[in-house]
């Protein structure tokens, strides 16, 4: 059977100019980056180039400013609590929202029973946060504003620009995670205004197990972990030499191609949206029309769950996602639907093609052919329609 | 992460539908936990002789809904109170953890069906004394 990925938002493959990367410093330069030997060096010298890679596609002054982590979870959990840990004589209270991902959630109420107070600000029924209800929520005590910069669900992206203009007349530092966003779009540190950014490398065609920090210069940070001299000694731990480099590749190839891939996965993204929403009655689109990452679709099938719609495509070799309760592992439908004032029942029936620069219009074409007839099935068999 | 009976139950599924007139009925589950399940019964000398499911949820529940219709057929209503939701998931050869709870409602439905069954019977026998 012919397999249409279109999760690119859960991962995507990796490229195969990064495999070859990963390859040569798992097989050929397999040193250990500290080491002064020539296995050192050269080692050393990719992680050196990797952090220059990287610091080129999202803008930062200075490759200094990037600390390479395990992934994007890491690098929010390091941004969030280094910073809290580090500002703590200064003030007690962080900002998020209530869409963020988990990462964020769960490291600000691990923060909060320590004694941290935290503010989730909603959004709108797009998945907008409003940069004003970020300025309300502002106190004398506020230490820090973590506030993704793409949605991974929805794809919505927030005004961060306006936002830390904002905390900016607050000297309040701030946080995104912008793990969806970075290779999608265009991203620039300086223009956003951000203190630190959390970047992942296997949703860009990198590798997993592999993410940076970017934290500007005098940035107050407090490590998480113990350990010897490496980067900074923010992060200590023998560097994954070969899944830095692959990542650094992924910020060349993204860099190089951003612009083509943006055009290219707009246009599929919205034939996606047109075809769906003629093909099939009673369907919503969530999140924001505009202000949205060019790969997402992420819709409501009114009268059926996301589960059973998944298995149903997985079973016609499409892969997709859902913010639905029995796809989260959890017992309840996705908290960034809920938050943008879905009901339960339109939650549980969402679906999320994610795209990427693999797919093609033929994949697309097929999505919209094969949807209506699972939905029909489905329909019949739902008390709700 | 679904056995193949799950698979096979939730691509065919058994008796998916309403009955007209049914001798019982019974909905079970909630919109916040995603699943919601409709069962019909048809009962004859207090045999269950059809049962007919609609159910908005995961592949488990609609695998759950449609063996336990599938049980449930032939069955005297004594023994058809007996299913209990552990047979169920049984019969499909298990459900993955998270969904021994969440999913596994059919025989909760079914049991309601028999409820509303008897409650009408007793209205009828009431009414008719």
């Amino acid at each position: 059977m012919r397999r249409i990925y279109m999760d690119h938002s859960a991962t995507t493959p990796v490229h195969p100019r990064v495999a070859a990367v990963v390859n040569r410093f798992m097989l050929s330069d397999y040193g250990n980056a500290s080491s002064v030997h020539h296995f050192g060096k050269v080692a050393r010298e990719a992680l050196e180039d990797a952090r220059s890679q990287v610091a080129d596609l999202i803008g930062a002054d200075s490759p200094s400013e990037l600390l390479f982590t395990s992934g994007g979870t890491e690098s929010d959990n390091l941004a969030i609590k280094g910073v809290a840990y580090a500002r703590r004589d200064q003030g007690r209270h962080i900002i998020t929202s209530a869409i963020e991902h988990q990462a964020v959630l769960h490291a600000c109420d691990a923060l909060e029973a320590e004694g941290f107070e935290i503010t989730k600000v909603g959004v709108d029924g797009q998945g907008r946060l409003d940069p004003e209800a970020v300025r309300d929520a502002i106190r004398g005590d506020t230490i820090l504003i973590s506030i993704m910069l793409a949605n991974n669900e929805v794809g919505t992206l927030q005004p961060i620009e306006e936002i830390a203009a904002i905390a900016k007349e607050y000297d309040v530092l701030v946080h995104t995670d912008a793990v969806q966003a970075v290779g999608q779009i265009s991203v620039d540190v300086e223009a956003l205004g951000v203190d630190l950014m959390s970047l992942s490398g296997h949703k860009m065609y990198g590798p997993k197990g592999v993410g940076a920090l970017y934290v500007r210069r005098k940035t107050p940070l407090q490590p998480l972990q113990n350990g010897g001299h490496h980067e900074r000694r923010l992060r200590p731990g023998t560097e994954n030499v070969a899944g830095i480099a692959g990542m650094g590749e992924a910020c060349l190839l993204a860099k190089e191609e951003l612009a083509i891939r943006n055009q290219y996965l707009l246009r599929l993204r919205d034939r996606l949206i047109d075809g769906i929403m003629s093909e099939i009655p009673k369907v919503y689109l969530n999140g924001h029309p505009d202000h949205r990452l060019p790969n997402n679709v992420n819709v409501s099938i009114v009268g059926i769950e996301g589960e059973s719609i998944l298995l149903s495509l997985d079973m016609k070799g499409i892969a997709a996602s859902s913010g639905s309760a029995c796809t989260s592992g959890s017992l309840e439908a996705s908290h960034c639907l809920l938050a943008m004032g879905l009901t339960h029942e339109v939650a549980h029936g969402s679906v999320r093609f994610t795209l990427g620069r693999d797919n093609r219009q033929e994949d697309v074409d097929e999505v919209i052919r094969e949807l209506p007839a699972i939905v029909e099935r489905l329909r019949a068999m739902s008390p709700l329609s | 992460m679904y056995t193949e009976a799950v698979m096979e139950h939730f691509t065919n599924p058994k008796n998916v539908g309403e009955i007209e007139n049914p001798d019982g009925e019974g909905q079970v589950g909630n919109p916040t936990c995603g699943d919601i399940m409709k069962m019909y019964i048809k009962v004859e000398d207090d045999q269950v002789v059809d049962a007919k499911f609609k159910t908005f949820g995961c592949g488990a529940a609609i695998a759950t809904s449609s063996v336990a219709t599938e049980m449930v057929k032939g069955k005297t209503i004594e023994e058809a109170r007996n299913i209990t939701n552990r047979q169920v998931a049984e019969a499909l050869g298990g459900l993955p953890g998270n969904k021994m709870h969440c999913s596994n409602l059919a025989a909760d439905a079914l049991h309601k069906a028999i409820d509303n069954y008897e409650e009408r019977k007793k209205a009828r026998e009431e009414g008719t004394a």
